[in-house]
């Protein structure tokens, strides 16, 4: 039974990590930038579902309507007016201007927040079901539920909209896309807003489930990596392969050597695969 | 011997004289200044010279402080700790080098960055061996007076500093530093004209975490208490770029300008604005990037009071 239980962990766990990790893909395989303030947005998102919840008593699904607009405009500003400056700058540039940019963000929540952990606590709470022997709390099976909504929603944006399909032309071939009369930079700050968007709304489900503090913006930005890694970039089955792959080890991982493992694995595995299978499980060769 | 080394070592040379000038404060600020000059300089063998995006210099920095504190609690002399903090680095470096720097652009990032992960968790659970999350206590290297003790790791640190400098200026001067230009312009044109480049990268590599790992041993015994999350932090990977983005990537002299003055900006923030001082780091940061992308050394005076040209 305990090995169901795992498994059920797991699949629970796995679509919530594809949810944060879907977002810093989809602008890490548009953009070519890879988002060190994705953590920060997650954080973020996560205060905004905490103080909706304490002062207004909105509940967090209802805040999802308030997050996606809100990052999306941040994200969208972020790209327009710093970003866009340095996109065709080498890796070094770009990954170390995200860095000081989360910096910023993260100090002033320090400031705003304090470093304290909070949760938000429902009331009255929603207790759990139990099949068998199985137990899943409720809440957090409601959270996996919208996480997979969420990536059900980005998946028909990029494929049925004549935004999303410009997306994924740019994603292919830049100077193609160019070439057919897509105007790349609005469609970069696009993405770098979808990417925002979903990394607030992730953050939003995830005050459900962990108790948030600025510093634990490092460890979401680190399962966004590694699950990019393994699922493979910009592509919305690779997120949830690669999220279901990492919710999978970890949960094994600590059922054999306990839980303070779990992250040397899961970084471990990262590194075996970006020497292996730098692709990931779903992506194409040559593609990256 | 260009101008710029001559430069180098004249500047490093001036450093020495600190001591004269100075009390316990000077000495203090002089050692972290010589540590932050070692880490930038070792950085720019990788980041500058073979244009890799490294972010394992906290990684290397950790190992060493981690690897020397062991080695002082088991009873073992300063030298001999840090010299062999040294040479496991460069060992271990050049190995995960020869693996690591087969990826590129992004990937190598996220690879360096995780490294730094990896060990910091390692050494988390290593409880028996390093303390965990509790921290490692180093017993006190020679106990002869606080100002002595000041004086002592200051000069270890700037023995390091110069040794850095006279390495980074003979790989410049010689055909490793060439082969790393080509490496950084063109690798797979210069893999084709037959140079090794995964042999260059990984001794590059290494080379660039030997002397880190040094000064975490330094450090460590100078602090005399370390922990993972001190240690391993990651911002230890990536104050070394900024300094070197700050002076100019690649010119060593201008990477060492940079980290002598990025010491002295967060000083000044550190001590007037506490509470918003990674903030205030992180405005630097985009600042630089954004309006300053070649970094000081980039800076002419002919650019300020020069006539216009052309126009």
């Amino acid at each position: 039974m305990l090995a169901v239980q795992v498994l059920v962990n797991a699949l629970v766990l796995g679509c919530l990590y594809a949810c944060i990790a879907i977002g810093f893909s989809l602008v890490w395989g548009v953009l070519n930038v890879i988002n060190l303030i994705h953590g920060s947005f997650i954080v973020l998102g996560a205060y905004l579902a905490w103080a909706a919840y304490q002062w207004f008593s909105i509940a967090p699904w209802y805040s999802l309507a308030i997050a996606a607009p809100l990052f999306f405009g941040l994200g969208y500003f972020l790209q327009r007016v710093v970003l866009n400056r340095v996109i065709t700058a080498p890796v070094l540039v770009t990954l170390t201007l995200t860095f000081g940019l989360d910096l910023i963000l993260n100090n002033a929540m320090i400031y705003y927040f304090k470093a304290d952990y909070r949760k938000l606590t429902l009331n009255p709470p929603m207790g759990s079901v139990s099949i068998l022997d199985v137990v899943v709390p409720v809440d957090r099976l409601m959270a996996t539920g919208l996480a997979l909504a969420l990536t059900g929603l980005l998946y028909l944006l990029l494929r049925r909209s004549r935004v999303g399909r410009a997306i994924v032309a740019v994603r292919l071939d830049r100077d193609a896309a160019v070439l057919m009369g897509v105007d790349v930079k609005s469609i970069y700050a696009v993405a770098f807003g979808l990417g925002a968007a979903l990394a607030g709304c992730a953050g939003v489900l995830m005050s459900l489930i962990f108790p948030i503090s600025p510093l634990t913006s490092t460890a979401f930005l680190g399962k966004a990596f590694v699950v990019c890694v393994l699922g493979g970039l910009g592509s919305v089955s690779g997120a949830i392969a690669g999220g279901l792959l990492l919710a999978l080890v970890e949960g094994v991982g600590s059922t054999l050597f306990g839980p303070a493992h779990a992250t040397t694995l899961s970084f471990g595995l990262l590194i075996v695969f970006l020497v292996l299978r730098p692709q990931g499980l779903v992506g194409r060769k040559g593609f990256e | 011997m260009t101008r710029t080394n001559v430069a180098l070592l004249v500047l490093i040379a001036g450093v020495a004289a600190l001591p004269l000038f100075g009390g316990a404060y000077a000495l203090r600020l002089g050692t972290i200044a010589c540590m932050y000059a070692v880490l930038a300089l070792s950085w720019n063998i990788v980041g500058g010279l073979a244009g890799y995006p490294s972010f394992a210099t906290a990684a290397f920095f950790g190992f060493g402080a981690y690897a020397t504190g062991v080695l002082l609690g088991k009873g073992a002399p300063l030298a001999v700790s840090v010299m062999f903090s040294l040479i496991a680095s460069f060992i271990l470096a050049a190995a995960l080098g020869a693996v690591l720097l087969r990826l590129r652009g992004h990937y190598f990032a996220i690879a360096s960055l995780s490294l730094v992960e990896v060990l910091r968790e390692l050494v988390n659970n290593a409880t028996d061996l390093t303390g965990g999350g509790m921290g490692l206590n180093i017993p006190l290297a020679s106990g002869s007076g606080i100002l002595a003790d000041a004086m002592f790791f200051f000069y270890a640190m700037w023995g390091l500093l110069l040794a850095t400098a006279l390495v980074v200026i003979a790989v410049m001067g010689s055909k490793l530093g060439f082969g790393l230009a080509c490496i950084r312009q063109n690798e797979n044109a210069s893999n084709m004209i037959g140079l090794n480049a995964n042999l260059y990268k990984s001794i590059a590599f290494g080379l660039s975490a030997c002397f880190v790992g040094a000064a975490g041993g330094v450090y460590a015994a100078w602090v005399h208490y370390i922990d993972p999350s001190d240690v391993f932090d990651i911002l230890y990977s990536v104050k070394p770029i900024v300094m070197a983005l700050m002076g100019g990537l690649g010119s060593p002299f201008g990477v060492v300008c940079g980290a002598f003055l990025y010491l002295g900006l967060e000083e000044l923030v550190w001590r007037n604005y506490i509470q918003i001082h990674s903030g205030v780091l992180g405005v630097l940061i985009v600042m630089l990037l954004l309006f300053l992308p070649h970094g000081l050394t980039s800076l002419r005076a002919r650019m300020f009071w020069g006539r216009a040209r052309h126009v």
